[in-house]
């Protein structure tokens, strides 16, 4: 359980971290999500994982860790605010600067640029 | 007073509410009034808070009587009250400035600013490492939304950029809390301080991993060298009083460096002790550089101050680096200077800009200022507090991290650098100095600039009177912080006192 729960974890940061590093704002916000998505799974098991282990004491033999519990419900809230103010601010930036790359304007690569030197002409 | 710890929360917390309410929200008018009325409570409520525990001992304020380490706790002890005092006032500061025209610029200024305020002053009173993440948030929140105030092109790039960063920068921060926890099985900083001795080799360096990621969130807040480039940008395009509110954020990724770097990974943390020194050492060397080469290089006034402040941020970061109590005393006061005086310099900028015609605060020939003779006094002053020149305190405060240093060694890597980046700093600001106010077109003027309005007036003098100040009274202001550098680096005082107080009160 616990390999296919790292896994997981790995997975999704690694998915996380790639589309943050990407151009344009709606592949970042996407990859910030997933960033999320694994930090809640991942603080979810700094309290072990165990199996037939409740919270709450007397209802089970073992008993699990709550305190991670209540750290990922708030770091869902907290994520999931700043999720949807990066979205809003990324419709915000696409309205005010014209285009939807980080830096507020496509770079000049070598190709796009001889496109536009080959439609001038 | 038992509850005065919690006040600097929640004053601006109830404040920041009450603004979004009918009577209050309707008319800018009120706002205004209840809002400076409310900030200088809080002063008034920080500054009780200061004698209380200078006089009284450590203020530990047990959220809902869950005893530590098991609930939330506040911790009001001499470093973290001065913090608070220091945001509240400058606070002030920025908010009288605020009521000339800034806070007509959009909606819900004064609400926003609030919980700004609460956010910083929760993560300087918190003894409670996850509590500390989410007071962070509430900061960052507040300040996503303060940067992109007014609006316009500039300000939108700007917050695209610090708010992507902020985001990762959080989700390493619970990767290192997720990290401590499982590990210390704890998240109370005195009780984490506690634990990280008894650690085994085996778990030892995977919490080293966690310790050092949070030393990258802190560093990204407090623009440690690779991770400063938001800084000048963000710090620039900001409205002036959201730029000088914004003085003190660096300071908080600092504090936490102190906090957690400096007493939890301190000197009695085993095979952990000190992880975060040898990273810090070059770093924040790097850093002082690196500020001092953009401050060299801007072309504006608000760059050049916002890169001033990377240069402050990197001398603290010396001071976290060096370990040791005068060092910590050092960074204090250097801390309260450099905070103070950033502050009133974006303030500053703006009146001058105003002043300046189309040319604003670029270095370039332009219009005669109107009131040349007063910007100028506070400009000059400014200037000598920053480098470091004497009288002002800029200058003792130097000294004293320049004190703190112990041997040779470190003598010969920190003192050029901080001595050549004192020069720097010189050669830009009076090369800024002498664009600013002695090189302008003879020109007839024919337009007249915006007058600069009482609050705009009272904002500037009241944070740039600060540096005087801090210099006439550097004696007894230096007491308290060595008192507060000898409270961290005293483990007895620091960690223990905070975990067995409250059941030797009998409270069970």
């Amino acid at each position: 359980m616990e390999g296919i729960y790292a896994f997981c974890v790995g997975l999704m940061t690694a998915c996380g971290i790639f589309l943050t590093l990407r151009g344009r704002t709606f592949s970042v916000v996407v990859g910030l999500t997933l960033l999320s998505y694994a930090v809640n799974l991942f603080l979810f098991a700094s309290g072990r994982l165990r199996l037939d282990a409740a919270a709450v004491l007397g209802e089970s033999e073992n008993y699990g860790d709550p305190l991670p519990q209540a750290l990922v419900l708030t770091a869902i809230v907290i994520g999931f605010a700043m999720t949807a103010f990066a979205v809003i601010l990324a419709m915000r930036a696409r309205a005010d600067l014209g285009n939807d790359h980080v830096d507020g304007r496509i770079p000049q690569t070598k190709e796009s640029a001889r496109q536009k030197s080959g439609g001038q002409r | 007073m038992q509850h005065l710890s919690i006040l600097p929360i929640l004053l601006p917390l109830f404040t920041g509410a009450l603004l979004l309410l009918p009577p209050l929200s309707g008319t800018l008018k009120r706002q205004r009034v209840f809002t400076l009325l409310s900030m200088l409570a809080q002063v008034v409520a920080a500054f009780m808070l200061l004698a209380q525990v200078y006089n009284e001992g450590v203020n530990q304020y047990i959220l809902g009587d869950w005893r530590p380490p098991f609930g939330i706790v506040l911790v009001a002890d001499p470093l973290s009250t001065v913090m608070v005092a220091l945001t509240t006032f400058l606070g002030f500061g920025a908010l009288s400035y605020a009521t000339g025209s800034h806070d007509r610029a959009g909606s819900y200024f004064y609400p926003l600013f609030m919980f700004q305020v609460m956010g910083i002053n929760g993560a300087f009173l918190t003894g409670d490492a996850f509590n500390l993440f989410v007071f962070f948030e509430v900061l960052l929140i507040a300040s996503y939304a303060l940067l992109v105030h007014g609006g316009g092109k500039q300000k939108t790039q700007a917050t695209v950029h610090y708010v992507v960063l902020n985001l990762a920068g959080s989700s390493i921060f619970l990767f290192g809390l997720g990290i401590l926890y499982g590990t210390l099985g704890t998240l109370n900083i005195a009780d984490m301080a506690q634990k990280v001795g008894q650690l085994d080799e085996t778990v030892a360096i995977i919490t080293k991993i966690g310790a050092l990621m949070l030393l990258v969130v802190f560093g990204l807040k407090s623009a440690m060298l690779p991770l400063h480039f938001w800084l000048p940008k963000t710090y620039s395009s900001a409205s002036a009083p959201v730029a000088a509110i914004f003085a003190v954020m660096t300071k908080v990724g600092i504090y936490s460096i102190l906090r957690i770097h400096g007493v939890v990974f301190g000197d009695d943390a085993g095979e952990l002790a000190n992880v975060a020194q040898a990273w810090l050492w070059p770093l924040a060397l790097m850093t002082i550089t690196i500020g001092t080469i953009g401050a060299l290089a801007s072309p504006s006034l608000k760059l050049l101050t916002a890169n001033l402040v990377i240069l402050s941020a990197g001398t603290l970061m010396v001071c976290a680096a060096l370990q040791n109590e005068a060092a910590t005393s050092a960074a204090l006061y250097y801390m309260v200077h450099s905070t103070l005086v950033a502050g009133g310099m974006f303030l500053l900028a703006d009146a001058i800009g105003r002043q300046r015609g189309k040319a604003e605060d670029r270095f370039v020939v332009a219009k005669r200022m109107d009131t040349p003779i007063f910007l100028g006094i506070f400009f000059a002053v400014s200037a000598v507090a920053v480098i470091g020149m004497p009288p002002f305190s800029g200058f003792i405060g130097k000294v004293m991290v320049l004190q703190a240093v112990e041997t040779a060694t470190e003598q010969m890597w920190v003192w050029p650098v901080i001595l050549l980046s004192s020069l720097g700093a010189l050669i830009a600001l009076s090369r800024a100095g002498t664009t600013l106010f002695w090189r302008h077109s003879s020109t007839k003027q024919t337009e007249d600039s915006p007058k600069i309005h009482f609050g705009e007036w009272l904002g500037i003098v009241l944070l740039l009177s600060a540096s005087p100040l801090l210099a006439m009274f550097a004696g007894p202001f230096s007491e308290m912080t060595v008192e507060a550098a000898r409270f961290l680096h005293d483990p007895a005082l620091s960690v223990e006192a905070l975990l067995t107080s409250p059941l030797a009160d009998g409270g069970l």
